[in-house]
């Protein structure tokens, strides 16, 4: 199979991509969201919208210097500004509307205070680390019958370094885009880790009984030919939630849009991986072993 | 053959009645009209989460510091029955309030509490209503000793008034007449506004709980002859207690009377800021606030169906272009996977949110994946040379170890999800994880028993053209 043939390619190809995400990271920095760094979002409608210098100076005038504003539509205007309390709220909803001289509408307010930011920050890594886990302990598990001609736990490793390639590069892509990350994006990335894992199982799982059934001698041949097998498997089903995530991207609410975005480069990254990364890493690993 | 064709009917006839059933039960669908059902149907409606039918969530955080530990569970569960009576003055429909618990293993225990109006957006009249936090105190009169150092020091200050001397506010003076009991507004149950029957007097009647009872007693017997003030937010500088009823005999009942020179009037403020002054926590902050305007999220429940409908349209296209008549299966068997789904959603008051519908959407997608598997592997089976039926049977059964591998570790990410989110990541989590279980039910009872319910034998072109895929041509 040529993927196992020509593997260097694709590590190269990945390890090139990994190494932007992480300079995307390094460079641009995690946009957190207010939900992980406290603060508010406020969406507004008026009748008739004033201008953004007109607006500022009316913040700046309550107190809401550093407020970001930034016109939506053709009569909202979306707010993002420190954590609210209900007196600042009342203050700054008078500030916006001009002390009441313009007709308006609090359409969405989203206030997140520092502390509860800070958890659920936490949770998030907390989350990530423990799916990881979880995974890692139910492959090898899953895999405990297969032990020649690598160990199971290795298939669980494996898997980790793929998981860990699908997270990278989506976060590194989105980094890249400017979003923001937020609660949604967190529970994206661990999507896309439940999916890849889905994937790298499947492939996993023909090699598994092939190598039951004993159909070449050769490690690398047995790979190869599980690969081909579950090839347009791989391709069709992703293609189908590639599909259902592109109608939620263009149909979908608004609020899950990013979601679906990342959620789509993660499924594409996680397919690729599966069948150009784990499988092809097995070979490696087993070559590392006759070395040894 | 034809155990497995009356089996497969009636899974289909359980479908078409589930189908029903969502019909019926969602007047939109069928624009208005009266259908047969609908009444039992439409006891079901769906759930929506405050990001779609709009509405007001705040999150307050208690300060239960000076609870003592083992009492904060019943100080907050009081707490919240407390918050909940006043909601229900706001004629909100489905109200909820809850605690949460949040740390204890990496740090201390905060207790917040959650509460969620839809429909209401007016978030100053909610923040008013729930935020007021009035403390109420039962005070005693201090020992003779202690009293008496005080009527000197308020003599003192009087005199130096009169006097015209610099005023100079002692620390006896500063602490008042009255010393702090145990007894405070955490323990009276409710407060009521009575009238006495003959002269039509207004009355307020107090009612401790269990607790407060035990203390009430014990502080009246001990201060028989004395009064017992009654103050309202004296930290916040209300010096002058809102009564200071004398004590005639030790009241055992749980139940007390203040009664006073006010009018009814002001005993019915004096009421309503005594029941919300019962605020069992020490404290009540607003954490976090999230308000979306109805129309909004009825905007975002919109989009949230289409997507959802163009994305069954669309994976419906691709399984039956691709694969033919298994894709044709594959797509009766995801139509019945969506509405036993919905109906799901409705029988156990599952909250729909946006994020919980892109996780049902995402489940549609893994969904098609089990059938994907089976019938790739039927197809190598049928290139084998095998038979349709054979090829069948064996394409399910060499599927399922994939189908139930990377199923099991989809539900470990939703459990896992389930676990840390917040209410946002919930559910997504668990339309997600009941996607996953559900569908892995789906593809293999519900598209094996139509498969096999289908009358194709044999290897003729034709049945291979429906069992053939994409653009390969089955020899």
């Amino acid at each position: 199979m040529f993927i196992v043939k020509y593997r260097k390619i694709f590590f190269t190809l990945s390890a090139i991509t990994i190494t932007l995400s992480f300079y995307a990271m390094a460079v641009k920095g995690f946009n957190a969201s207010i939900d992980f760094a406290g603060g508010s979002i406020m969406e507004v409608s008026y009748e008739k919208r004033p201008d953004g210098e007109t607006l500022k100076a009316s913040l700046d005038k309550a107190g809401f210097e550093g407020a970001h504003i930034q016109m939506a539509g053709e009569s909202e205007v979306m707010l993002k500004t420190k954590a609210l309390s209900e007196t600042d709220r009342q203050a700054l909803v008078s500030a916006l509307s001009l002390d009441g001289t313009l007709k308006m509408e609090e359409k969405r307010l989203n206030s997140i205070g520092p502390t509860v930011g800070k958890e659920l920050r936490n949770n998030a890594w907390k989350a990530i680390v423990l799916v990881i886990l979880g995974i890692v302990l139910f492959v090898a598990y899953a895999f405990r019958k297969v032990s020649e001609p690598i160990s199971s736990w290795k298939y669980g490793a494996i898997t980790t370094v793929t998981l860990l390639h699908d997270i990278i590069v989506p976060a590194g892509v989105f980094v890249w885009l400017g979003k923001e990350v937020d609660t949604l994006f967190v529970v994206a990335l661990l999507s896309i880790m439940g999916v890849s894992v889905h994937d790298t199982i499947v492939v996993f799982d023909r090699i598994r009984e092939n190598l039951k059934h004993k159909i070449s001698n050769d490690f690398a041949t047995t790979v190869g030919k599980s690969l081909q097998q579950t090839f347009t498997r791989s391709i069709n089903t992703s293609l189908t939630v590639m599909l259902v995530l592109a109608t939620l991207f263009f149909f979908g609410p608004a609020s899950t849009k990013d979601f679906s975005l990342i959620l789509w480069i993660g499924i594409f990254i996680g397919t690729y991986s599966s069948v150009f990364i784990a499988s092809p890493l097995l070979v490696v690993v087993e070559k590392w072993q006759n070395k040894a | 053959m034809w155990k497995t064709r009356i089996g497969a009917l009636l899974l289909l006839i359980i479908g078409a009645g589930i189908g029903y059933f969502i019909y019926a039960s969602e007047p939109a669908l069928h624009s208005g009209k009266t259908v047969y059902g609908q009444g039992f149907a439409e006891k079901f409606p769906f759930k929506l989460g405050l990001d779609l039918s709009g509405g007001v969530q705040l999150v307050y955080q208690a300060d239960v510091s000076s609870i003592k530990p083992e009492e904060v569970k019943d100080a907050m569960a009081s707490l919240r029955d407390v918050v909940e009576r006043r909601i229900n003055l706001f004629g909100v429909s489905e109200p909820v309030v809850q605690i949460e618990e949040k740390g204890g293993i990496t740090g201390p225990v905060e207790e917040r509490l959650i509460v969620e109006l839809p429909g209401i957006t007016d978030v100053k009249k909610a923040v008013e209503m729930i935020g007021q936090t009035p403390k109420l105190e039962f005070m005693e009169e201090r020992s003779t000793a202690e009293l008496e150092k005080y009527n000197k020091a308020i003599e003192k200050f009087k005199a130096d008034q009169a006097a015209g001397k610099p005023l100079n506010i002692s620390a006896e003076l500063l602490a008042g007449p009255y010393q702090p009991t145990e007894l405070n507004g955490r323990f009276l149950e409710r407060a009521v506004l009575e009238f006495d029957q003959t002269t039509r007097a207004p009355i307020i009647s107090l009612v401790f709980n269990e607790q407060g009872s035990e203390l009430f007693a014990k502080l009246t017997k001990e201060n028989i002859g004395k009064p017992i003030a009654i103050f309202l937010d004296r930290e916040l500088g209300n010096s002058e207690p809102i009564s200071a009823p004398v004590v005639r005999e030790a009241i055992t009942g749980g139940k007390a009377q203040i009664t006073g020179k006010f009018t009814t009037i002001e005993a019915r403020t004096l009421v309503g800021r005594l029941n919300s002054g019962a605020l069992p926590v020490d404290k009540l902050e607003l954490v976090s606030t999230q308000t979306i305007s109805a129309p909004l999220g009825a905007k975002a429940l919109n989009a949230g169906i289409w997507a959802g409908v163009w994305g069954l349209l669309i994976v419906a296209g691709f399984l039956i272009v691709w694969y033919r008549l298994p894709g044709f299966v594959a797509t009766v068997a995801l139509l019945i996977y969506v509405v036993l789904m919905l109906t799901l959603f409705k029988f156990f008051h599952i909250t729909l949110t946006a994020a919980g519908i892109a996780g049902f959407i995402l489940s549609m997608g893994m969904a098609v994946d089990a059938n994907i598997l089976i019938f790739e592997r039927t197809k190598e089976e049928l290139r084998k040379g095998h038979g349709v039926h054979d090829a069948i049977i064996e394409g399910f059964a060499r599927a399922w170890t994939s189908i139930r591998d990377s199923n099991i570790s989809s539900i470990i990410t939703a459990v896992i999800l389930f676990w840390f989110g917040t209410s946002l990541i919930k559910g997504f989590a668990l339309t997600f994880g009941l996607g996953v279980v559900i569908s892995m039910f789906s593809a293999i009872t519900l598209s094996r028993a139509f498969l096999f319910a289908l009358p194709v034998k044999g290897h003729g072109a034709f049945v291979r053209f429906l069992f053939g895929s994409g653009f390969l041509k089955l020899k």
